[in-house]
């Protein structure tokens, strides 16, 4: 067993980028693939279909700066959110940051109390449909890339 | 009711449309399945009734698709609808009545499952004898289950097929190796896959199939491709048996009526102009929700007179050539590295020979992309090490970005649903 990275090693980490459980959907983890690697930062893609305790095991194999889950099936906000909680009862991935979009339910307008059920379980940010990309780059501009971004 | 029906008996797949294609006709065939048994008779039967050479369709649901048969139960049970047929959830006699009215007509079961032992068996019990997939195409592009165990999973599902064969019956396997992602893969993949698949199920004893190639974003390529794997198929297939399917557009669909008339008018252009035989096409609906009876029968005689006509017969023999060269070296590659087709999968997608772009499964090396080219064109970005050094010419263009992936990814659907076609016609590309 090893013991957790410094705080400085960790913030270096790549990003992972994960499917939740019942969805198959792959275009758009490979979109925040190309997306977060043209922020400068590497990613480790688990791809779809990933329950909670293999995200768990992934994440701390991979030491992750930042963990972004995404959903398009409609049934996120109750898949991700058992994500966001095995996430949180794991010590190891204390300070890991998690961020959740894509759309999260099938209306497509994700409603508040679902948003809060997510915040309130451990995410850092719930990014919807229409702003959710803007919201990404904000939160990965705000941490350390392994490489300085391109002119 | 004491006893079951007898089993329906419908002329074999393969056989009846390959007969059909003869004729001159392009058979044609609908993505359906309903909940409710009433439904999905009805379905057929309007299916058997349209103004088209037809064969039906009985689409599985997702619940059944991945063995949650308790929750596909607790759906019929309080009358929920699912997006398919719950083929192993109604009883036996209740399928067989579905499919009672149909007689004549052969009925594919399409499910979508890389462990499909229970579902093949639940088609032979209904007395059908026909459907799809593949060890790969059903498994890496949905999900997590291992390589080995779906190429296991098919074996055995093959050899249940192929037993049919003791009844006098010609059990018929397409591959969905023509669709993959159902967008932004190389046509000489998609090709040398559905042959791989099509080699998969002769040498496991199902010698009646098809071969697939999904509608992709450039209809003189698409041309070429679909020939180049008749070509291919007709080389290396040991079986006279055999035949091509087009599928509609699988990518992202156009959200305007007019734009998906669009899309499903060059489908049925492309099945004709490579005399593919049989074409299977999708609805106005496709980008909203599971369509109707009428509008799957609107589909499928609209594609049909678009079929009859001449089909656009571009030609661009060099990129035949290219994407044939491509697909076969990738095939043979595949086959040197065992006599065992399954065996040689695993072993191709373990060195990276096979290498899906964009698939995320952890069995697929991810080590290849791909992108649409200045000419409008799929083109290889990265071929990782696919077996086509020498083969594939540089890139041209930019690298793909978040941004180039979506334009890609979004550009069949926006083109269609645009208010005016583009000045350029199918074809004029070649020029380029």
């Amino acid at each position: 067993m090893t013991s957790p990275p410094p705080p400085a090693e960790r913030a270096a980490g790549p990003v992972v980028v994960s499917g939740v459980s019942s969805d198959a959907h792959t275009w758009n983890l490979v979109f925040l693939h190309l997306l977060i690697e043209e922020c400068g930062h590497a990613v480790r893609n688990l791809g779809p279909c990933v329950p909670p305790d293999l995200l768990v095991s992934a994440c701390l194999d991979a030491a992750p700066s930042l963990i972004v889950l995404s959903s398009v099936n409609g049934h996120g906000h109750r898949d991700g959110l058992d994500s966001i909680r095995a996430v949180r009862a794991e010590p190891r991935l204390a300070g890991v940051p998690v961020v959740i979009g894509g759309k999260l339910d099938v209306t497509g307008e994700l409603a508040p109390e679902r948003a809060r059920r997510l915040l309130d379980a451990g995410a850092h940010a719930v990014c919807t449909d229409d702003t959710g990309v803007h919201e990404l780059r904000a939160i990965l501009a705000s941490r350390p890339a392994r490489t300085p971004l391109a002119a | 009711m004491t006893a079951h029906p007898p089993a329906t008996p419908a002329p074999d797949f393969g056989p009846h449309v390959r007969a059909v294609a003869r004729t001159g006709r392009t058979v044609v065939q609908p993505r359906m399945g309903f909940t409710d048994p009433a439904r999905m008779r009805a379905g057929l039967r309007a299916v058997r009734a349209a103004r088209a050479a037809t064969v039906g369709t009985i689409t599985v649901d997702s619940y059944t698709r991945v063995g949650d048969l308790a929750a596909a139960a607790a759906a019929v049970g309080d009358g929920t609808e699912l997006n398919g047929y719950p083929l192993l959830t109604h009883p036996v006699p209740v399928t067989r009545a579905v499919l009672a009215d149909v007689a004549g007509m052969p009925v594919q079961v399409r499910h979508g499952c890389a462990t499909p032992e229970a579902i093949v068996a639940g088609l032979v019990a209904a007395g059908l004898s026909a459907t799809e997939g593949g060890p790969v195409s059903y498994c890496l592009p949905y999900g997590r289950t291992p390589l080995t165990e779906s190429v296991e999973a098919w074996r055995r599902s093959c050899a249940r097929l192929a037993r049919l064969r003791d009844d006098g019956v010609r059990p018929h396997l397409e591959t969905f190796g023509g669709c993959l992602l159902g967008q932004l893969c190389p046509p000489s993949l998609l090709v040398a896959m559905s042959v791989l698949e099509a080699l998969f199920f002769c040498q496991h004893g199902v010698d009646s199939v098809s071969v697939s190639y999904a509608q992709q974003v450039d209809h003189a390529q698409d041309v070429a491709a679909v020939r180049a794997l008749r070509r291919l198929a007709d080389d290396l297939l040991p079986t006279e048996d055999q035949h091509v399917v087009v599928y509609a557009y699988m990518g992202v669909f156009p959200t305007t009526r007019r734009g998906a008339r669009r899309v499903l008018a060059d489908a049925a252009r492309l099945a004709t102009a490579a005399r593919a035989e049989r074409l299977i096409v999708k609805t106005e609906a496709e980008a909203f929700r599971i369509p109707t009876i009428a509008e799957n029968v609107a589909a499928l005689e609209a594609a049909a007179d678009e079929a009859a006509g001449p089909g656009d017969p571009v030609l661009d023999v060099d990129e035949e050539r290219r994407i044939h060269g491509e697909a076969a070296t990738i095939v043979a590659a595949v086959r040197d590295l065992a006599d065992d087709v399954g065996t040689a999968l695993l072993r191709a997608f373990r060195r990276g020979y096979l290498d899906i772009p964009y698939c995320l499964h952890p069995d697929n090396a991810g080590g290849t992309r791909a992108y649409v080219d200045d000419r409008g064109r799929l083109a290889w970005d990265r071929i990782g090490r696919l077996p086509l050094g020498g083969l594939v010419r540089p890139r041209r263009g930019r690298r793909p970005t978040a941004a180039s992936l979506l334009r890609d990814l979004n550009r069949v659907r926006d083109r269609a649903d645009a208010p005016e076609l583009p000045a350029a016609r199918p074809g004029d590309a070649l020029g380029g």
